[in-house]
């Protein structure tokens, strides 16, 4: 057992709590909340899973008729697919790495008993759980779910009959929007202050885990980039039931003159993407983080360079907010505007570049132990250049002309935001598993859930690419009326076969994580033998995290094979510091 | 009246920003003989409060950035008019009440005088609350001026007299959606008033914690936030009527 | 483990590689002025590009494989602090990437310059293309060279061609203005394409040509393309604008010059 030193006094910000709602409901407990944001984005993947699995049968079965859904009409498919990404980008990607993992794991991190606001931590998660209610409930009222896709553009979203699902619908969809923001804001408050004001003793910037660097930048991104999603909502519902004409000009729908003039659909698109791009790099970067760490840990060796990381990560920071036009090169924005937004996409490219080599060179002399986590960590490098090698086709503007709304694109972004992020997001839980329950999952389930999620997953979005290529646009629902997109339907066929198998495959991990709660192997409290400060704590950590000591620090937390150690790990509060840093 | 900062020892803060816990801890009062359990002294959570204000007036200002940058952008944006072919601009500048929305600056800089002077009333107060404790020493108590009620009443008068210009317009004839230039003057004055309002909920608290007898370094930490949340929203407001006015 | 990962990684990159060099999925076979130049563009990305992308998996694939755990007997090489070979390899990585991506970046600008900084050329054939839910019109602007004016309160698509378009018969500019639902152009003669929507954002695309571009309500935007190829080419919608958009598409046909006089002609006709 790695020695460690507590500093003396308390620290406990609030008593613990009593009672089944005031424990688990309304809990201020950053680590029940983490789990709350958790459970909500584990609900959220399986319907988004499932949207999608009803999305691949339509394409190539349209007249199937399924069990309780009967057949899947044209504006239902076009519904799947704005709640399909909808929830997967919102309720997902953007709840459980930063608001699941960051949220349990960040205070414990950096030796502190919670987080900054407590109160304001559990009304950021109720407030996101109220907007997720909001947007399932499209799907129950009358016209049902919007089809105007997760990017909403106006005036197809701002029409409220321009088509089925654009009534109340839209109104829902736009509101839980709104709401999601809100509960994003608070999050990133919390995450922001925290970090800056909370680090134990010794625990200073550049020893905080990348984990910590990661989610303290996705803070940031959130803090700048949410509000401006809120004042697009807030627009788009002015249009859609004041009668403004924000994104609206003169036009008629169904024969009807709409009523409005003046307005710029292109409005919409700028305020979107200047949210919407860095809103990606707020689905990855925590994933970056815990594969910087995780390589690190399971390759038993410091991350080949931890200053150039943080650098890279704070450079996409800041870069992601400067490319935003790169999603509207032939919107009908000015043509020199896409000069401006093709140079410094390409430059966003070398940060992700850095981290690849960093990644790589991780593992380069290190000495690999293959558990779970480490393949999960392993798979996300192999995903992320995967999907990053088709971004610079997009990033060309000229080229970009060819492949814009095709599944060329739809493969890039899934593979480098989708799947990778949900690397990060299976490499956490296996990874913080033990922890969080006390438990260890099973290793050799997750073997089976790593090989099949990483073949299947590159079956299923690699083809894409290529029905880019020929010309496949997006969102289409049905494949029949063009004469070359009919000689592509084999492809297609590929792809839902492969997704059949890769979803079926999470419900390994599924019945992996539930199983092993209750009937896990007892876990250690340092079983991966890593050195960051939530694992010198108890397992499951107490309500205040350390039992009233607050940890010091004395070394950073990437110590791994320290020459002349007794071990092939430093804990951070082991106080035979390692020297030189 | 006794005007002066006991240092009174207290234990060493148990969370910092990473080195500086070497550094003395603050502390601006509060009953410091005895350590608090179960919550960090009150000089780091003031400290934090304040920080955890900064942070969040930031997607703040993105918001109403956003709202500005759309505000520009459609004033000079040309659209297609198909009955001449020909590309037009549709922007008509909206006359605005100007001595109404003036005086309303007035009462607003003067609310934001007056939760400047309760904030100060209320930090002089936490500092001095020790001070019966000491032995022999005894503080002569004043009668407190009701600054932060007067901050709540003149809040009210602001909005009531925002409510009252957007009456004026609505008589011109100008509501939400009769033009683009009225649309950005709701959106950017209600937005406004929307965020003044929360304002105005907190003092609310505020004073409801002095009727429930919580501690005065919570009443002290809620009412400084506060108020510098109230000096951004009165720098705000200055913004906006700015860009209305001006930027025509 | 380190030698299956090692497999299943080389194997995954090399079968995606496959489909992409053998163009078993290409563009279709580029018929316009810019089609050679872009489909260049697009080979030279995908050669830096696929390189990056073997060099990547592959090499990761062999690091997984070299430096697994052995066991008691290996153990991982300590990095202290940022030494110089670190901050070396990471400049490096920085910069061949600023170079590739940008030069890369630069390489294709001139096709986006020619395509779109410039004007039409005068005697470019024009052609008014109007996206509505879900169909696409055309409209030519007939010997007078003008379009006639389009009034939105005016337009009844049930009766198609001029009236779905609004077309004003009040305008002496509109009289002779053909509408058709399929576009017709002369081989290897500019083309200008007038881009305009009445409900909801659409884009047309023109795989052969290598063209695109969305058709925003509001606007009118102009663009051009020169078709080098007689034949019939596929155009569809791409830009999600409803219900229908998977059956927004059309035709564009590129004949000779005498036989689009003809056509051209024969359609005035029609409308006397």
């Amino acid at each position: 057992m790695a020695t460690h030193e507590f500093a003396a006094g308390e620290s406990h910000p609030h008593a613990a709590p009593q009672g089944f709602i005031r424990k688990y409901v309304f809990s201020l407990d950053h680590k029940i909340i983490g789990l709350q944001y958790y459970f909500l984005g584990l609900a959220a993947v399986f319907v988004g899973m499932f949207l999608s699995l009803l999305m691949r049968i339509h394409l190539i079965w349209p007249t199937a008729v399924l069990p309780f859904l009967g057949e899947i009409k044209p504006e239902t498919y076009l519904s799947l697919v704005t709640m399909h990404g909808t929830i997967m980008v919102f309720f997902v990607l953007t709840t459980a790495p930063q608001g699941g993992f960051g949220n349990y794991f960040l205070p414990i991190q950096i030796g502190a008993p919670d987080m900054a606001f407590p109160v304001l931590n559990m009304l950021s998660f109720w407030v996101t759980f109220l907007a997720f209610l909001t947007l399932l409930a499209s799907f129950f009222v009358i016209g049902g779910a919007p089809l105007h896709g997760w990017t909403g553009y106006p005036p197809l979203s701002a029409l409220r009959s321009s088509g089925p699902g654009e009534g109340l619908g839209a109104d829902l969809w736009i509101t839980s929007i709104a709401v999601f923001c809100i509960g994003a804001l608070l999050g990133s408050l919390n995450f922001i202050t925290t970090t800056l004001d909370m680090r134990a003793r010794g625990m200073t910037l550049m020893r905080m885990p990348l984990t910590t660097w990661a989610w303290f930048c996705t803070a940031i991104i959130g803090l700048l980039a949410f509000g401006v999603l809120l004042s697009a909502g807030i627009l788009l519902l002015m249009d859609r039931n004041l009668g403004t004409s924000f994104y609206l000009p003169l036009g008629t729908i169904n024969g009807q003159l709409t009523g409005h003039k003046g307005g710029s659909p292109l409005l919409w698109q700028h305020l979107f993407w200047f949210f919407g791009h860095p809103e990606v790099y707020i689905a990855i970067l925590p994933a970056m983080g815990v594969c910087s760490h995780l390589l690190s840990v399971g390759a038993r060796k410091p991350v080949f360079s931890y200053k150039t990381i943080v650098l890279a990560m704070l450079s996409i920071v800041v870069l992601g907010f400067g490319v935003w036009g790169h999603h509207m090169f032939v919107s009908g924005m000015s043509p020199y505007s896409g000069y401006a937004f093709s140079i410094p996409t390409m430059a966003i490219t070398v940060p992700s570049a850095v981290l690849s080599f960093a990644w790589l060179a991780t593992l380069w002399r290190g000495n690999i132990r293959f558990t779970t986590p480490s393949l999960f960590g392993i798979g996300f490098v192999s995903l992320f250049v995967a999907g990053g090698v088709s971004g610079p086709f997009l990033a060309q503007p000229a080229l970009d002309i060819q492949l814009h709304d095709t599944y060329f694109v739809i493969g890039h972004f899934h593979l480098i935001m989708a799947v990778a992020a949900i690397f990060g997001i299976f490499a956490a839980t296996y990874h913080w598993f033990p922890k969080m329950f006390g438990r260890r999952m099973s290793e050799s389930l997750g073997r089976w859930h790593f090989f099949i999620t990483l073949i299947g997953t590159y079956a299923i979005f690699v083809p894409m690419h290529y029905l880019g290529i020929a010309g496949h646009p997006r969102r289409y629902s049905q494949l029949t009326e063009v004469d070359y997109l009919r000689d592509l339907i084999p492809v297609q066929k590929f792809i839902t076969y492969a997704a059949f198998v890769t979803i079926a495959g999470q419900l390994i991990f599924l019945f992996n994580l539930f199983w092993s709660m209750f009937r896990g192997k007892q876990a250690s409290d340092n079983p991966w033998e890593a050195t960051t400060l939530e694992w010198t704590t108890a397992t499951p950590p107490p309500h205040d995290n350390f039992g009233g000591h607050t940890p010091v620090v004395h070394n950073g937390p990437y110590e791994y094979s320290v020459p002349g150690a007794p071990r092939d790990y430093v804990m951070q509060t082991d106080p035979a510091a390692v020297k030189a840093h | 009246m006794a005007s002066f900062t006991p240092t009174i020892p207290a234990p060493r803060p148990t969370t910092s920003r990473g080195n500086r816990a070497d550094l003395p801890p603050v502390v601006g009062g509060g009953d410091g003989s005895r350590p608090d359990p179960g919550s960090p002294d009150y000089g780091a959570r003031l400290r934090r409060a304040r920080l955890g204000l900064v942070i969040a007036l930031t997607p703040i200002m993105m918001l109403f950035v956003a709202f500005t940058s759309a505000y520009i952008v459609r004033q000079g944006l040309p659209t297609f008019d198909p009955h001449t072919n020909t590309v037009v601009r549709d922007w008509i500048p909206v006359p605005l009440p100007t001595l109404l929305f003036l005086i309303n600056t007035c009462v607003l800089v003067l609310s934001s005088v007056t939760i400047e002077c309760a904030r100060r009333q209320l930090a002089r107060q936490v500092a001095l609350e020790p001070v019966p404790s000491i032995p022999g020493v005894s503080l002569v108590t004043e009668r407190k001026f009701p600054w932060l009620a007067l901050t709540i009443v003149l809040g009210l008068c602001f909005l009531s007299g925002q409510w009252l210009a957007w009456k004026d317009l609505a008589s011109r004839g100008f509501y939400v959606a009769t033009g683009p230039s009225s649309s950005f003057v709701y959106l950017l004055t209600g937005g406004h008033a929307v965020h003044l309002f929360g304002g105005i909920l907190a003092l609310l608290a505020a004073g409801a914690s002095v009727i429930l007898h919580r501690p005065l370094a919570s009443r002290r930490i809620v009412v400084d936030v506060t108020a510098w949340y109230w000096h951004f929203m009165a720098l705000l407001w200055i913004y906006i009527l700015a860009l209305l006015e001006f930027a025509h | 483990m380190g030698l299956l990962l090692l497999v299943v990684l080389w194997l995954i990159t090399f079968a995606s590689m496959y489909f992409f060099v053998a163009k078993v999925w290409w563009f279709p076979p580029g018929a316009s002025a810019v089609s050679a130049a872009f489909d260049h563009q697009f080979v030279n990305t995908g050669i830096a590009m696929g390189i990056v992308f073997v060099v990547a998996q592959v090499g990761l694939g062999i690091l997984l494989w070299k430096y697994r755990d052995r066991g008691k007997t290996s153990r991982a090489q300590y990095y202290s602090g940022e030494t110089r070979p670190e901050i070396l390899v990471l400049v490096f990585a920085a910069l061949l990437f600023m170079t590739t991506d940008i030069g890369v970046d630069l390489l294709g600008g001139h096709l986006w310059a020619a395509e779109r900084f410039r004007p039409a050329a005068p005697n470019a054939v024009q052609v008014e293309v109007t996206g509505m839910q879900f169909v696409w019109y055309f409209r030519y602007p007939g010997p007078d060279g003008k379009f006639g004016a389009t009034r939105p309160e005016l337009e009844d698509a049930s009766a198609g061609g001029e009236a779905a378009l609004g077309l004003d018969p009040q305008d002496p500019a509109s009289k002779d203005d053909v509408v058709t639902g399929t576009m017709v152009v002369p081989v290897n003669r500019e083309v200008e394409v007038i881009l305009r929507a009445h409900d909801v954002i659409h884009s047309l695309s023109l795989p052969a040509m290598r063209f695109k571009q969305d058709a925003v309500p509001g606007l009118a935007i102009h663009m051009h393309f020169t078709p080098t190829q007689e034949g019939d080419f596929a155009a569809v919608c791409d830009q999600l604008c409803g219900l229908g958009h998977y059956k927004m598409h059309g035709i564009v046909k590129v004949v000779s010059q005498e036989e689009f006089d003809k056509w051209l002609a024969a359609r005035e006709a029609e409308k006397q």
